[in-house]
């Protein structure tokens, strides 16, 4: 497929437009999230009331648990689908993808601000966090100084990115009594700044992610213990964010029969089977160049969750090398799912299953403390529901919009 | 070429050149992405030599600990049954004990500070690195390192709870108190207080046998090589309370040590020495190589971030590109609007 015919697939905005998906809010699959997202509350506030350590395993051999890496470190690399798109389409010019922008974004939106609430669950002293914002407080040694600023940035960032779909939405008359269209005009020329920042601070935050862990020395295995962390850690997000994108498109798609956005899928996967390639050479090379290689074929516990692991990215590469491998949905939705699996145990690994502590520390999660996460989630996905029902996010053709209120 | 992959390849190639441009000014710099400089001993830098062959598991240490630090006493479920709260069985420093001694053994034990058939004992509190990867990971600076005596301090009302020392300490030191709905941090602040007053850290003054003894850094290394020099079993006379202190001594024979000063050098160097019978990584005292790993963790952060130069760079290349695709595709504007016309 080439760019001309990409292009000839980019509808014509006279026709078609970021349009809510209608609809009712209330279905099936949003009241059983609803009731994770409840049990998920009723352990939040036992956290609050008693203690972490009533619903949560963390120890302080491990004191970091999934509170902070499936929620923050995970969850924020499936946040990634905005800036990954923002790059493709606004850095690199390939506006074919301009369709897949505003959902990526909202995803983003919500996995951002969501990991934010996480931390703030997670924060021991979470009445201090202010203090995050006082200059005389901070610590610009701090890897984690540099996410959580860089994070809050971000997320404001995102918000600004999204606002258009708010403003689009509103009443005229609403707008001009409270002087909004002139905020409408301030974002549309100045848009550019924002989507700049929000390819910066993520290429920021997420590699500092990698970062984090070089405090930990001997404490994680050699196999993941490296100085490009960091550069693994981007490279990663960046090839989550693309599988996000895929993975809520074609989701979407099924969910709601809309029109199927495969040739631009198709064309993304590549794009996403390049970076894995590329994380692949960075991660075995410095492995040989390190002489540490030989660890992964020890099949200890660490060299099988490197095996696994690897696989997971290995895995897309070798699916997506073919031209028609890709075109095909169903491998390429397998291709998808591996390569969020790979960033995600990836992640886990780094943090969690290859520290050890000493000492005969070890850690599992406790079932409120992953119910916690499960309804963290469970509100990030009512939430999309909620604004891709009323907002202008999807890029519809104009009969799907005129049907709305069909029950999905 | 169709126009469309010509300008694509503009775009990628300028986005390319941004980036290289930079990251190539700091790259060009020294030991780029290399750990920065190791930190040196504060002049006055106060510390403990702890001896574990002198030392006879009392605990009055841990119960002075308790005291002087207003601690409450630990009785961990698995030996609740022979314990019933009469006193302190703490297993391990946690967020209500900041000072623990615990005991090695191994097969029969028969003699104490030997590997095979044998028990020694170990104290754990903080060691008060020379670089602690503690401070530097904090975000807040709720970590802090007296600039002259060298004393690692917490400070809970600036922390925020992230627990990251916890994570990132190479001694497991720092304890968060997970029971608590208002946790704080715990660790040896190698009783701050008192040594304002002129008096000893707790665990120093209480012990019998000097095993845990306080002094300057300078002092207490001399003093542990001058023990590792003896021969085993000559008698000497072992200081008690303070190194250089007015206290009387007492004699006892030189232990079988391991020839190696345990906190010398370990993580870039901390002020607490160790002289042990048994290795000290059976004791639960790590294998460390001699650099701090805050100072590769600094090391690459601030070759990234110099001066902001580089995300500044950055951020300059993709404001152009941002600017110039965003316009190209006016019509497809994020922020265009359908009723543009009214709202003006």
């Amino acid at each position: 497929m080439n760019a001309a015919n990409l292009e000839s697939r980019i509808p014509n905005p006279a026709l078609e437009n970021h349009q809510p998906l209608g609809g009712r809010i209330v279905t099936k699959p949003f009241m059983i999230l609803g009731v994770l997202v409840l049990i998920g509350g009723y352990f939040i506030l036992r956290r609050f009331l008693f203690g972490m350590g009533d619903v949560s395993h963390m120890s302080n051999g491990f004191p970091i648990g999934t509170w902070v890496v499936l929620d923050v470190v995970i969850g924020t690399a499936f946040g990634c689908g905005g800036f990954a798109m923002a790059l493709l389409v606004y850095i690199l010019n390939r506006n074919a993808y301009h369709p897949l922008i505003r959902p990526a974004l909202l995803g983003g939106v919500f996995g951002y601000t969501l990991a934010g609430l996480a931390v703030m669950i997670d924060l021991g002293r979470y009445w201090n966090a202010f203090n995050l914002l006082l200059p005389w407080y901070a610590q610009t040694n701090s890897v984690i100084f540099e996410v959580a600023l860089c994070v809050m940035a971000y997320v404001t960032v995102l918000w600004i990115e999204f606002w258009p779909a708010f403003l689009e939405r509103m009443p005229p008359a609403f707008k001009k009594r409270f002087h909004l269209h002139k905020m409408q005009i301030f974002l549309r020329r100045y848009m550019y700044v924002f989507i700049a920042l929000g390819v910066l601070l993520p290429t920021m935050h997420q590699s500092s992610l990698g970062s984090v862990l070089l405090i930990m020395g001997s404490k994680l295995s050699p196999l993941w213990y490296t100085t490009w962390l960091p550069l693994l850690f981007l490279i990663s997000a960046l090839a989550m964010g693309y599988g996000v994108v895929m993975l809520e498109s074609t989701l979407v798609q099924r969910a709601f029969k809309l029109p199927s956005e495969a040739a631009l899928l198709t064309r993304l996967s590549r794009v996403g089977a390049g970076l894995l390639t590329l994380f692949l050479v960075v991660r075995i090379g410095d492995l040989l160049a390190r002489g540490q290689l030989g660890l992964a074929f020890a099949f200890d516990r660490y060299s099988i969750l490197f095996l696994i692991e690897t696989t997971l990215f290995a895995a897309p590469v070798l699916i997506l090398a073919s031209k028609r491998r890709c075109a095909n949905t169903r491998l390429r939705f397998l291709a998808t799912i591996s390569l969020l699996a790979a960033g995600s145990l990836y992640r886990m690994n780094g943090y969690l299953l290859a520290i050890d502590p000493g000492n005969g520390w070890i850690y599992f999660p406790s079932a409120p403390e992953l119910l916690i996460t499960v309804g963290v989630v469970g509100l990030e996905i009512m939430l999309y529901l909620i604004f891709i029902k009323t907002l202008p996010v999807l890029l519809l053709p104009g009969r799907i919009a005129e049907a709305a209120g069909r029950p999905s | 070429m169709d126009p469309d992959r010509r300008q694509f390849l503009r775009g990628a190639a300028s986005a390319i050149a941004t980036t290289a441009a930079a990251v190539a000014a700091p790259v060009n710099e020294a030991r780029a992405f290399g750990p920065r400089e190791p930190k040196t001993l504060p002049p006055n830098a106060v510390g403990m030599l702890y001896d574990s062959t002198l030392c006879v598991g009392c605990k009055a240490c841990v119960t002075a600990c308790k005291e002087a630090n207003d601690k409450p006493p630990e009785q961990p479920a698995a030996l609740a049954a022979w314990n019933q709260g009469t006193w302190d069985t703490a297993e391990d420093i946690s967020g209500k004990t900041l000072n623990v001694i615990r005991v090695y053994q191994d097969g029969a034990m028969t003699q104490k500070d030997r590997e095979e058939d044998g028990y020694a004992f170990v104290k754990r509190h903080c060691l008060h690195c020379v670089d602690p990867s503690c401070i530097s990971v904090c975000p807040v600076s709720a970590m802090r390192k007296d600039p002259e005596t060298g004393i690692v301090t917490h400070n809970p009302d600036a922390c925020i709870g992230c627990r990251y020392c916890v994570y990132g300490c190479p001694f497991n030191v720092p304890q968060y108190q997970f029971d608590e709905p208002f946790g704080q941090i715990a660790k040896c602040q190698f009783c701050n207080h008192l040594q304002a007053k002129g008096q000893l850290p707790a665990c120093c003054d209480v012990c019998p046998t000097g095993a845990s003894l306080f002094g300057l850094v300078a002092d207490l290394q001399a003093e542990a090589e001058r023990r590792l020099a003896q021969k085993p079993g000559a008698v000497y006379e072992f200081p008690r309370g303070q190194l250089g202190g007015d206290r009387s001594g007492h004699e006892a024979p030189i232990g079988e040590y391991q020839p190696h000063v345990y906190g010398e050098k370990e993580s870039g160097g901390t002020q607490v020495r160790y002289l042990t019978g048994v290795p000290h990584e059976k004791l639960g005292l790590p294998v460390l190589p001699d650099h701090a790993y805050s100072a590769v963790s600094e090391g690459m952060q601030h070759t990234l971030y110099k001066g902001m130069i580089a995300p500044l760079a950055l951020l300059g290349g993709l404001v152009v590109l941002a600017r110039r695709n965003a316009k190209a595709y006016h019509d497809e504007d994020p922020t265009r609007t359908d009723d543009e016309e009214d709202s003006r």
